[in-house]
């Protein structure tokens, strides 16, 4: 157990649904926990082993002047550093006070603001310090999270997929809901991982894992328009769990 | 008494709780002076992100705020912007709506009986420790949570923030054959419950009571899950739209979260122990016996015993998937229709924690213009304070480090979830202040 590489799991501003599904590995875990030596995971066990870790999985975004610093720290204390979710990898939802009057959404929430130490803006880790691999997804994907998690630990490169969500409908045998019954669906632009879910449930996807590495987003909205998003609900769509992925395309659906 | 006459407990960050929070307690001779349950959770603003956003979008939306009960927050939700927009979902989608909040309750029991409380119990820093020594008793808690998660996949799409979730009901609803196939993982689930009433029933407890007032959503004739009338154990009852008339929450500097009280009466505490106390009549026969058998009675008062109610609730929980599944033929449509609407509305359902209140103001056009939120943390964080406080009087004789680790545990019987607690916030309040 002596050489066990370490992982290490941080938590940001996030609604903890990543790491939750390192405990959601069912079948895995108990196996996981007897490669890995488990020596930061506060959501799961008291016991905590000082850095250096080998990996380190940071979920949730930067949005205080102290986690500014503590990102800092982890980076410095790990080898190598996992982005997990939509909030480590884009800001998160709450990445949508970037585009908002900061002082406002404090006082709508809060009745003395004073209280609070928060920075204006949600930011992903990769703004502060370098990150080595992230997973995508809000949440991220129990699949890819062990597959990669077994990749380092064979200390091969995790397979992580850039292409689309429509390619998971096909894999899956999914018939495409827009072209057969006018569904609008980001899929085009959005980064498979999840297996193509929401398809295969009769709803479009709503791009819960950010856009995919290569997108014609103008040409997706034109098509979105054809089935009558409004254009309230078009920019909606893109501003939501991975509002800063999306904006920061050359291809923003909102110029 | 040798111990000194001023002391300081500390936990900078709680293990084992969702979320980030810590402790302090500071002790003057044989008073404690000071408790403060310590919330630095950073605000995610979901109460201001929400103005000007869709209302369909809400329930995915705040889903968001806990990655641990998100069905809580899709069930709220879309019971709120139902409310306003004065449309009813009942019937088979009503009872699906059930089931798929049996699976969160069955997934989120399992992960803190197993998980997160039982090592206290036992002497282990974590779960992964004890399982060194206690494989098997680990393995069952991951499958009878397991069989939470494969409910909760089949109906939601996936386990955590579910995609098949929509005001009106769900995009697609299973045929019949889809979920026999979970009959009989829920059975096995189910007889493990049963052997984790037991399992916990022979645990070690502190002789510990509290006298909060305890808040519960009732509907006679049925456990609440989804549904009921906010009651107190004290004979205090009120419509859920009346909420914010009873319910008020102020900020304190030290918390992220906010404190909630009764108006006129005081601090009360909502979840397991109160929601037992105030509807253990209508539990099924199976989780009843089980109560009994467990030493429970007709209410709980100790905070500690909170992991026997969970054990009986996770019972419970999988006898009424299994029924839920038995009477179960699709319905004609997956969701109704339900048209945007000026107004107001209200939602609150029994999320794992207890109590969690939605209160939505749409626009004409169905936009968001305001938003609140009360999640059941912000409404226990007074009661885990008093806890603390009168815990920590009458064990002043151990050590720091003991008494440090006992007062966590007291902190850990409320399945504190911080990241829910956090960024919401009354905005009566906000006006007193300028």
């Amino acid at each position: 157990m002596g050489t066990a590489p370490t992982l290490a799991v941080w938590k940001f501003a996030s609604c903890d649904g990543c790491q939750l599904s390192l405990l959601d590995c069912e079948d895995e875990l108990l196996a996981i926990a007897g490669r890995i030596r488990i020596a930061h995971f506060p959501e799961a066990s008291r016991a905590t082993v000082e850095g250096p870790y080998d990996v380190s999985l940071v979920e949730g975004s930067v949005t205080t002047p102290g986690d500014v610093a503590r990102i800092h720290r982890i980076r410095e204390q790990s080898r190598l550093l996992v982005a997990i979710g939509a909030c480590a990898t884009a800001g998160g939802i709450q990445a949508l006070r970037n585009f908002a009057d900061a002082d406002q959404f404090r006082s709508v929430v809060y009745a003395r603001p004073e209280y609070l130490s928060t920075l204006d803006t949600s930011t992903p880790a990769s703004a502060h310090v370098p990150v080595d691999l992230e997973l995508h997804g809000c949440p991220i994907d129990r699949r890819q999270l062990v597959d990669t998690l077994t990749a380092l630990l064979a200390g091969r490169k995790p397979d992580l997929p850039g292409h689309s969500v429509c390619f998971e409908c096909k894999a899956r045998g999914t018939t495409c809901i827009t072209v057969a019954r006018g569904v609008p669906c980001l899929g085009p632009v959005t980064r498979a991982g999840c297996g193509a879910l929401c398809p295969a449930y009769g709803r479009g996807c709503f791009g819960c894992f950010g856009p995919a590495a290569v997108t014609n987003t103008p040409a997706l909205v034109d098509r979105l328009r054809e089935l009558d998003m409004t254009e309230t609900d078009i920019g909606r769509v893109f501003r939501t769990f991975n509002v800063l992925a999306f904006a920061g395309g050359g291809d923003d659906p909102s110029q | 008494m040798t111990h000194r006459s001023d002391r300081s407990l500390s936990v900078a960050g709680l293990a084992r709780v969702e979320g980030e929070g810590a402790m302090h307690v500071r002790v003057d001779g044989a008073t404690v002076t000071d408790v403060r349950l310590e919330i630095y959770e950073p605000p995610r603003f979901f109460e201001a992100l929400l103005v000007g956003r869709g209302y369909t979008e809400v329930p995915d939306i705040t889903a968001r705020v806990c990655g641990i009960c998100p069905v809580a927050y899709q069930m709220s939700a879309c019971a709120a912007v139902e409310d306003a927009c004065q449309s009813t979902v009942d019937g088979t989608l009503a009872d699906l709506r059930r089931l798929l909040y049996c699976g969160e309750w069955i997934e989120s029991h399992a992960l803190h009986i197993y998980l997160l409380h039982a090592p206290d119990f036992l002497g282990y820093p974590g779960a992964v420790e004890l399982a060194r020594d206690h494989r098997p008793v680990v393995e069952r808690g991951l499958s009878i949570k397991k069989a939470g998660n494969e409910l909760l996949t089949l109906l939601g799409g996936r386990a955590i923030h579910p995609v098949n979730v929509k005001v009106g009901g769900f995009y697609r609803v299973p045929a019949r054959e889809e979920l026999r196939r979970l009959v009989t993982p829920l059975r096995r689930a189910r007889d493990d419950a049963l052997s984790t009433v037991e399992w916990v029933a022979g645990f070690e407890y502190p002789d510990f009571a509290h006298d909060h007032e305890l808040l519960a959503l009732v509907e006679p004739g049925r456990y609440a899950i989804e549904t009921g009338t906010p009651t107190t154990d004290r004979g205090l009852t009120f419509a859920v739209r009346a909420f914010e008339e009873h319910v008020i929450e102020e900020q304190v500097p030290h918390s992220t979260a906010l404190h909630a009280t009764l108006a006129g009466r005081g601090r009360y505490l909502t979840g397991p122990t109160a929601r037992y106390t105030l509807n253990h009549r209508w539990l099924s026969p199976l989780a009843r016996e089980a109560a009994r058998s467990a030493g429970l009675g007709t209410g709980c008062r100790n905070p500690f015993r909170s992991i026997v109610v969970r054990a009986v609730e996770l019972v419970y929980a999988c006898d009424e998937a299994l029924r839920l599944i038995d009477g179960y033929e699709p319905p004609a449509a997956a969701a109704v229709e339900v048209p945007p609407r000026a107004g107001v509305g209200y939602g609150a359902t029994e999320a794992p924690r207890g109590v969690l209140f939605h209160r939505y103001r749409l626009a004409a056009d169905g936009t968001v213009d305001s938003a609140r939120i009360v999640p059941p943390t912000a409404q226990n964080q007074a009661c885990i304070e008093d806890d603390l406080r009168r815990f920590v009087a009458a064990r002043l004789d151990l050590s720091d480090e003991r008494l440090t680790y006992e007062c966590e545990q007291a902190i850990r019987n409320y399945d504190p979830c911080i990241s829910c607690a956090t960024h919401f916030l009354d905005l009566h309040v906000a006006r007193t202040v300028q």
